[in-house]
């Protein structure tokens, strides 16, 4: 992604500077004209191999621009995990406060206690777009933790991938506007 | 804005290793008003990729979205690190900025 970028930028930088066109000694054509047609098959490429070698969005480097404009948390659920809707479980623990007199910082905490956890994701329902955060592991224990900001009164889902099943925690948060804990 | 800093602590009790991340960034959602003109809003500005990785090798991948908070406090648990081993997390945000840091485990 970041080599994408940074292709783009060069090119941009290219087009402004134009006053005289070189021919280049090896093509024949005019210089900024094969850097151009380089850098833009170098872009094409970049995008067609991140798109044929890494399918599922949780691999691939591209950050899931979907799955976190979802309006919905049925919708959000299925465009980070796929179709499936997940079981509660009691085996996920999600550690959030039960009123949160900051809702700009409110802690959380998901612990899941199964083995081989793929992901974890945390979704706040009533959130003008539910995904807050999604982890995926290849090596660290099936623990996450952030701090989130609440729109108002809500449920708050953390949904885990174990061993290719789903599974689910809910806790209500109440968010107190003014912060006076009323 | 170049320099926002990564900040990377771990704590080992046991076999279980806390690896906490405070990154000092504003996770702007795009939805705030703009302080100076109402009709405008603050254009959105939050980390989308963070990812950690254990002497190199990468072990957790997260993607956040703008409901994170401001300056993110960002945790995972790992098992089995040994003193010495380097934890390393890069991020980046929506317009383009990165960053990174490194930590050794104590």
């Amino acid at each position: 992604m970041t080599s994408i970028l940074r292709a783009q930028a060069t090119h941009f930088c290219l087009a402004n500077e134009i006053i005289q066109i070189p021919e280049d000694p090896v093509t024949h054509l005019p210089r900024r004209l094969f850097l151009k047609n380089t850098l833009a098959t170098a872009v094409l490429v970049g995008v067609g191999s991140a798109g044929l070698f890494r399918p599922g969005w949780a691999l691939a480097a591209e950050w899931p621009k979907d799955a976190f404009a979802a309006k919905q948390l049925d919708e959000a659920i299925r465009a980070v995990f796929g179709p499936g809707a997940p079981s509660p479980s009691t085996a996920v623990k999600l550690r959030v406060p039960t009123q949160a007199e900051n809702s700009a910082q409110v802690q959380i905490q998901v612990l899941a206690e199964m083995p081989n956890v793929e992901a974890i994701a945390v979704f706040v329902e009533k959130n003008p777009s539910p995904l807050v955060a999604h982890a995926s592991f290849s090596g660290a224990e099936g623990y996450f933790s952030a701090r989130m900001k609440m729109g108002q009164t809500s449920d708050v889902v953390a949904v885990v991938k174990a061993g290719g099943k789903l599974y689910s925690a809910k806790q209500n948060v109440k968010v107190t506007v003014g912060g006076c804990g009323g | 804005m170049a320099d926002i800093q990564t900040k990377i602590r771990t704590k080992t009790q046991g076999d279980m290793t806390d690896v906490l991340v405070l990154i000092d960034h504003p996770m702007e959602t795009g939805q705030r008003p703009d302080p100076k003109d109402k009709d405008k809003k603050v254009p959105a500005h939050y980390i989308q990729k963070l990812n950690f990785s254990l002497n190199g090798k990468e072990i957790a991948s997260t993607d956040l979205g703008p409901a994170v908070s401001k300056d993110p406090l960002i945790g995972i648990k790992l098992k089995g690190v040994k003193p010495g081993d380097k934890i390393k997390v890069t991020w980046s945000d929506n317009q383009g900025q990165s960053g990174n840091g490194e930590a050794t485990a104590g």
